[in-house]
């Protein structure tokens, strides 16, 4: 029951965050010097053109009425046509979605499978040779640029080593090197995460509790304290999560995968104002879903929480 | 019984050594509360964790000594062997339960875990057994409080749970190390009250480890008065608060506020406990003694029987001057 409120709760603001973004988004565009119609008509148009412009752009009308559609709009999740293809910008997004949603997803696990058992792996045997292998792994990580890794990995494992393809997005295995791009530096950020809430959590007294009660290690290190250190673990994973649906855009590049990423690069080169709209927005609320998730899971894992 | 012979516990780091125990010894027997008394940083909880086979080697190492219980030195049993011992046959209590229970389970899981790991009950008759135990420690709720989580508890309430996890497996010896400093008055006194009747009902001996001598007073059969890691006085309570040999001791006593000693000034010890790292020599206590003189900046006053009445209690005490008057 107090965690059925919770989840209103905050469902009530993520809706809220959702409408404060589109807000956001409306008046940024609004505030960009130039009028798109001139931008989208061209030099040469006459003045007929580019009023038809903008009846299709619905800028033909005061800013106030403006405001008022774009909401009814977003409650709609109608973000009108590209202005390019004239196709619907919703069926844009959802043809591209799943692909990057896809690969975020791939690269999450990824990031899961190594980062946390190698977190804390480094945390129990603090110096051993996990723990150092672990730093190196993380140090790397942090370092190495995605770009470079997806280029790396495609010239030895799909040129000189062909394990992988090297083009095309048909089948799991064409993301498996693009996910390792995208994952690498996220599992090194949730590795140290790990680590840091694993060592944190063991010095913690009721870890003395746990010792006095003659309980074994295992039980001290993975019912007492990994439980506490995955608090901080899932919301740091998550927020990873968030950056990889809206960060794919460089390793989408890389391996010409035609997602999210490269669907709004184009929209901005092509100056698509609809589809940089709704595409904003649409990052904006998956984002915002994401952490809606991330804060269910936190109040379970975490019953304090709930209470706040 | 439980009996600490000879402890002599050092922490070493680096080329510095701080000697924290210098030759402890005591012995706890059931259905008894034995109280170590002391100012912070003279060695009790050392003590405690000592003989919880707790004590984190290093920086601590063991230089010579005994831990007895049945028979046998616990601090030469393997890791595996004495945790059959830990939460079992010594269980221990801490001084702030909100800090020392695990926020994140369950109060339920915190007391049955060690039913089934230590008794091989199957999880329903932990959860038989843990009502069982809640209404022992005076909780009424039963299984709403065993699906609550500590922080949804009051402070009185979470030390009772501390309790019902230590009793939880029926051990034979207790080690409370300040158990009611984190609480107010009145929840201190139902905590007391709570442990000695749980030490009749159980027959279990208890190691109440505290600073607060009136606090000591009111539970105690027998009293050991430690300062920096040697214990300078034992005796029985009523011997002890009636009769205090080491001046150390009758300086602690002077200084417990009391009504009757109302409009005069209170009465404190000047100075601290030496830190372990620079325990002065002969007697540790010289430095801050009414008494002393130079024999005790040199030679280490050796433990003996001082007592005056013929009653048999045993009251020992480590001092060159026992019974010297001094000017206040």
């Amino acid at each position: 029951m107090e965690l059925l409120l919770f989840i209103v709760r905050r469902f009530l603001r993520l809706v809220l965050t959702i409408l404060i973004i589109s807000t956001i988004i409306f008046f940024v565009i609004r505030v960009i010097p130039g009028d798109p119609a001139l931008v989208v008509a061209g030099i040469d148009a006459s003045d007929d053109d580019i009023q038809a412009i903008r009846v299709r752009l619905g800028t033909d009308v005061p800013v106030g009425v403006q405001y008022v559609r774009w909401l009814s709009d977003i409650v709609r999740f109608d973000f009108g046509e590209s202005m390019i293809s004239g196709a619907s910008v919703n069926k844009l997004i959802l043809e591209r979605f799943p692909l990057t949603l896809t690969l975020a997803v791939l690269g999450i696990m990824l990031g899961i499978i190594v980062a946390i058992p190698l977190g804390v792996l480094s945390a129990v045997h603090r110096w051993s040779f996990w723990d150092y292998f672990g730093m190196v792994y993380s140090q790397m990580g942090m370092a190495i640029p995605s770009f470079w890794l997806g280029l790396i990995l495609l010239l030895v494992f799909a040129v000189k080593i062909p394990l992988f393809p090297l083009f095309g997005s048909d089948s799991l295995k064409h993301l498996i090197l693009p996910a390792i791009a995208l994952g690498f530096a996220r599992a090194a950020v949730i590795l140290r995460l790990t680590r840091a809430a694993m060592v944190e959590e063991l010095s913690r007294e009721y870890i003395i509790t746990a010792r006095a009660k003659g309980l074994t290690d295992r039980m001290i290190r993975y019912k007492h304290a990994l439980r506490n250190a995955m608090i901080a673990v899932v919301t740091i994973t998550g927020i990873q999560f968030g950056y990889m649906l809206g960060g794919a855009i460089i390793v989408e590049q890389v391996f010409s995968l035609p997602g999210l990423g490269r669907l709004f690069l184009y929209a901005i080169y092509q100056r698509d104002f609809p589809l940089i709209q709704g595409g904003v927005v649409f990052i904006a609320i998956v984002f915002s879903l994401v952490n809606f998730a991330v804060d269910i899971l936190y109040s379970v894992l975490n019953p304090k929480i709930r209470i706040s | 019984m439980l009996e600490i012979k000879n402890l002599n516990i050092s922490f070493v780091q680096g080329e510095k050594e701080a000697n924290a125990l210098r030759g402890i010894s005591l012995s706890l027997k059931r259905n008894e509360v034995h109280s170590l008394v002391g100012e912070s940083g003279s060695g009790k909880t050392v003590t405690s964790t000592c003989i919880m086979g707790l004590l984190p080697t290093p920086p601590g190492r063991i230089n010579s000594g005994q831990i007895i219980l049945n028979n046998q030195d616990l601090l030469l049993l393997e890791e595996k062997d004495q945790r059959q011992i830990r939460g079992k046959e010594i269980a221990m209590v801490f001084q702030e339960p909100a800090r020392y229970l695990n926020p994140t389970l369950k109060v339920g899981d915190q007391i049955t875990e060690m039913l089934i790991l230590h008794l091989g009950m199957s999880n329903i008759e932990a959860v038989d057994r843990a009502l069982e135990i809640l209404e022992l420690v005076g909780l009424e709720g039963g299984k709403r409080i065993l699906d609550s989580y500590p922080h949804e508890l009051s402070g009185g309430m979470k030390q009772r749970i501390m309790i019902a996890i230590a009793i939880s497996c029926n051990p034979a010896f207790l080690i409370a190390d300040e158990p009611t400093t984190a609480l107010d008055v009145t929840l201190q006194l139902q905590i007391l009250n709570l442990m000695l009747s749980l030490k009749n009902t159980l027959d279990m001996g208890i190691l109440f480890i505290s600073h607060d001598l009136r606090v000591v007073h009111d539970i105690s059969d027998w009293v050991s008065v430690i300062y920096a890691g040697r214990i300078v006085e034992s005796t029985s309570r009523k011997e002890l608060f009636t009769n205090p040999k080491h001046p150390y001791t009758r300086l602690l006593l002077e200084s417990i506020p009391d009504a009757d000693k109302r409009g005069q000034r209170l009465q404190t010890i000047p100075g601290k406990v030496p830190d372990a790292e620079n325990i002065p020599g002969g007697c540790a206590f010289h430095t801050r003694c009414p008494i002393a003189e130079d024999i005790c900046k040199t030679d280490l006053p050796e433990t003996k029987e001082v007592g005056s009445d013929n009653s048999g209690t045993s009251h020992t005490a480590a001092c060159h001057f026992i019974g010297k008057q001094w000017k206040n």
